[in-house]
């Protein structure tokens, strides 16, 4: 077994990209300022930040590609991993608040006397780590389970999640729901006692991000392997076939639904601290929908899609914004629109475009293969 | 479990009975599609039912199945352990052993031919026993078996998608089989097929005759007199009249719902091929 798994070209394509992110960019980091191979804390950050949204994309694509569950809500688990991961760091700052006092910010600005229950045990980071895990699981058993036994699909599917997350985007917003309002959580100082503004806690959360995101891709690939894999992907194409073949569809869309949250949330939890901010924005029905862009962009149900579409579309926003920052969002919807129209298998079949072109033009008198059912019938 | 030594006294007058449909009644805003049906059949029964569109055919699997739950009446199924199906869930019934084939052939399409059997064999049906699944030797020959009965071995590795209409219609029969089931619901096999291909639906039904109980319904009356044995006729949601072939073909009632009038009897052959015909082509239309 060990040694088939070795001999698996996307294991070991993706052991060299996971050791090429986690490894390389955090020790060219730290080389010095001046030197060539020099990778600025800026990028070092930005790729991080890269890092965290592949691993978003491939949550979705978990759903979305593979079980065919639209899911245009994946940024609330995004946000909530990442809230329960703020309310941590929020209490790390302590007294080296504007406001010198150990309530955070916010608190003091919208007259709190003192720190609601609830936030206590967020001075624990392994507290907060477990909630990063559990409140979006929950949210998204509780959704799926009510969901997925009232036979909501399809598109009345997509609609309830970008309710779901709409929701919780306007009750996010309200002052009194103790979580900031509209400001959110920002200001981080200390993870775990290291300094936020130190190279070395950045690279550190840089290589954990590296870290999970192999973790999501070999999730997903060991998934692709399984029967649970072939279930699922049954699901998508027929799913009264599955229903009518012994199976509970339900229970496996609510397993793929929750474990895509988690990993979702987790994404989230290590994107706080690397962007140093967290508000009501990231739930947004149009985040949610970004994600989507993403993971039609790189190349729906295929494992190294969603990475290359998150870094491709999420690249060229970092560079439109910058030089065209009121064209951004037009630039987008007619890379969607093309691509979906002329490369339906995401950038991540422009290879084999390329080649079927060139086959094409090598053998013009070849017929294209297609089966061929009298010859079986007489067979 | 319910004891099963109550159930002989009069009200079933034959425990042997696989399927037990009594006072099924089924409404669609207020339009009653099932009306009072009663319904036996025995184990290992070959039984065709036929009835002309909205007879209730379809709906009647429907209520099999668990699709959706009747208004009023039982079905219960079995001939030791008696459950009843009005009250379990669609996964729940197929695992007690009735497996259904739509009427379009409703396969997975991006799987290969062999992953589709072997998504259909029976065990493991589970959360995480699917995830820690392993194909078994004994798996791959029920596969195999399978894969010879519907003569597909030679495209088993295939996408299933790419198989022609027949095949497919014969694809879904196979997983039916890889399930094992006790109880084989057919709707429509032969719809959308050449001759031929029908033909060897028929030969494929006859031969699992015995082996498993089987229910088809068909609008073909070519391929009913091939395989037919005991034939069920349903009307405006109850039964017309149950029998062999002939006496149903020859019955007035039949002829008269099943051509919406009377007919003299040297005229009837010729214009229930027609009718059968083309009521072959509407349902390949849908």
């Amino acid at each position: 077994m060990q040694n088939s798994l070795w001999k698996n070209k996307d294991l070991i394509s993706m052991a060299i990209f996971f050791v090429a992110i986690a490894v390389i960019i955090p020790i060219l980091n730290s080389t010095p300022a001046d030197s060539a191979l020099h990778v600025s804390n800026f990028n070092l950050n930005l790729w991080g930040k890269y890092i965290c949204y592949a691993a978003l994309a491939i949550t979705l694509n978990m759903l979305w590609g593979y079980t065919g569950l639209l899911c245009l809500g994946q940024c609330l688990f995004f946000a909530l991993g990442g809230y329960a991961m703020g309310m941590y760091l929020m209490l790390m700052i302590g007294e080296l608040g504007a406001y010198k006092s150990t309530l955070p910010d916010f608190m003091v600005f919208l007259g709190y006397k003192e720190l609601p229950a609830h936030w206590e045990p967020f001075y624990n980071f392994w507290f907060a780590s477990g909630a990063v895990l559990w409140v979006p699981g929950l949210v998204a058993l509780i959704f799926g389970f009510l969901a997925f036994r009232s036979r909501i699909k399809g598109v009345y599917f997509s609609i309830m999640t970008q309710a779901l997350t709409y929701a919780a985007c306007l009750l996010f917003f309200r002052n009194d729901f103790t979580f900031g309002g509209n400001n959110g959580f920002t200001d981080f100082k200390f993870i775990l006692g290291h300094s936020l503004s130190e190279p070395a806690t950045q690279r550190g959360l840089f290589i954990a991000s590296g870290i999970f995101l192999a973790l999501c891709f070999f999730i997903n690939w060991w998934l692709n392997r399984t029967k649970f894999g072939k279930v699922q992907q049954a699901i998508r194409d027929s799913e009264n076939r599955v229903r009518f073949s012994g199976y509970s569809t339900e229970s496996f869309k609510l397993f793929i639904f929750v474990l895509s949250a988690i990993l979702a949330a987790i994404a989230g939890a290590l994107y706080v601290p690397q962007v140093g901010i967290i508000n009501p924005e990231e739930m947004k029905p149009a985040k949610s929908l970004e994600v989507v862009v993403w993971v039609a962009v790189g190349g729906r149900a295929t494992l190294w899609g969603p990475i290359i579409g998150a870094v491709f579309v999420n690249a060229l926003k970092s560079w439109a914004t910058y030089h065209y920052p009121d064209s951004w969002l037009i630039i987008l919807g007619v890379l969607f629109v093309l691509v979906v129209l002329f490369l339906p298998g995401g950038i991540i079949s422009i290879p084999e475009r390329i080649k079927s072109i060139i086959q094409r033009f090598r053998k013009p008198q070849t017929k294209p293969e297609i089966a061929e059912p009298a010859e079986t019938l007489e067979a | 479990m319910k004891d099963s030594s109550h159930r002989e006294s009069e009200d079933h007058p034959n425990p042997e009975f696989i399927l037990t449909i009594e006072d099924l009644n089924k409404s669609f805003d207020g339009f009653k599609v099932i009306n009072d049906l009663n319904f036996y059949m025995d184990k290992g029964e070959l039984r065709t039912i036929i009835g002309p569109n909205g007879a209730g055919k379809s709906t009647l699997l429907d209520l099999i199945t668990g699709r959706i739950r009747p208004d009023k009446g039982t079905i219960e199924f079995g001939p030791d352990d008696k459950h009843d199906l009005t009250k379990l869930k669609e996964f729940e019934i197929n695992r007690l052993g009735i497996g259904r084939k739509f009427q379009t052939p409703s396969i997975y399409a991006e799987h290969t031919v062999y992953d589709n059997l072997l998504l259909s064999l029976e065990g493991s049906r589970g959360v995480f026993a699917s995830l820690f699944y392993k194909e078994t030797e004994e798996h791959r020959e029920r596969i195999h078996e399978v894969l010879k009965t519907v003569r597909l071995e030679e495209r088993k590795g295939e996408f299933a998608g790419a198989l022609s209409h027949g095949q497919k219609q014969w694809l879904e029969i196979g997983m039916l089989l890889a399930q094992n089931p006790e109880l084989l619901l057919v709707d429509e096999p032969a719809a959308g097929m050449t001759d031929e291909e029908t033909e060897r639906t028929g030969e494929l039904l006859l031969s699992l005759e015995g082996k498993h109980s089987i229910i088809v319904i068909e609008h073909d009356m070519e391929f009913i007199r091939q395989i037919a044995r005991k034939v069920t006729v349903l009307h405006q949601g109850s039964v017309l009249k149950e029998g062999k072939v002939d006496e149903v073909q020859a019955d007035p009632k039949v002829v008269e719902v099943y051509l919406g009038r009377k007919h003299s009897q040297e005229h009837l052959e010729a214009e229930e091929k027609k009718a059968a015909e083309a009521e072959t082509l509407a349902a390949s239309d849908s």
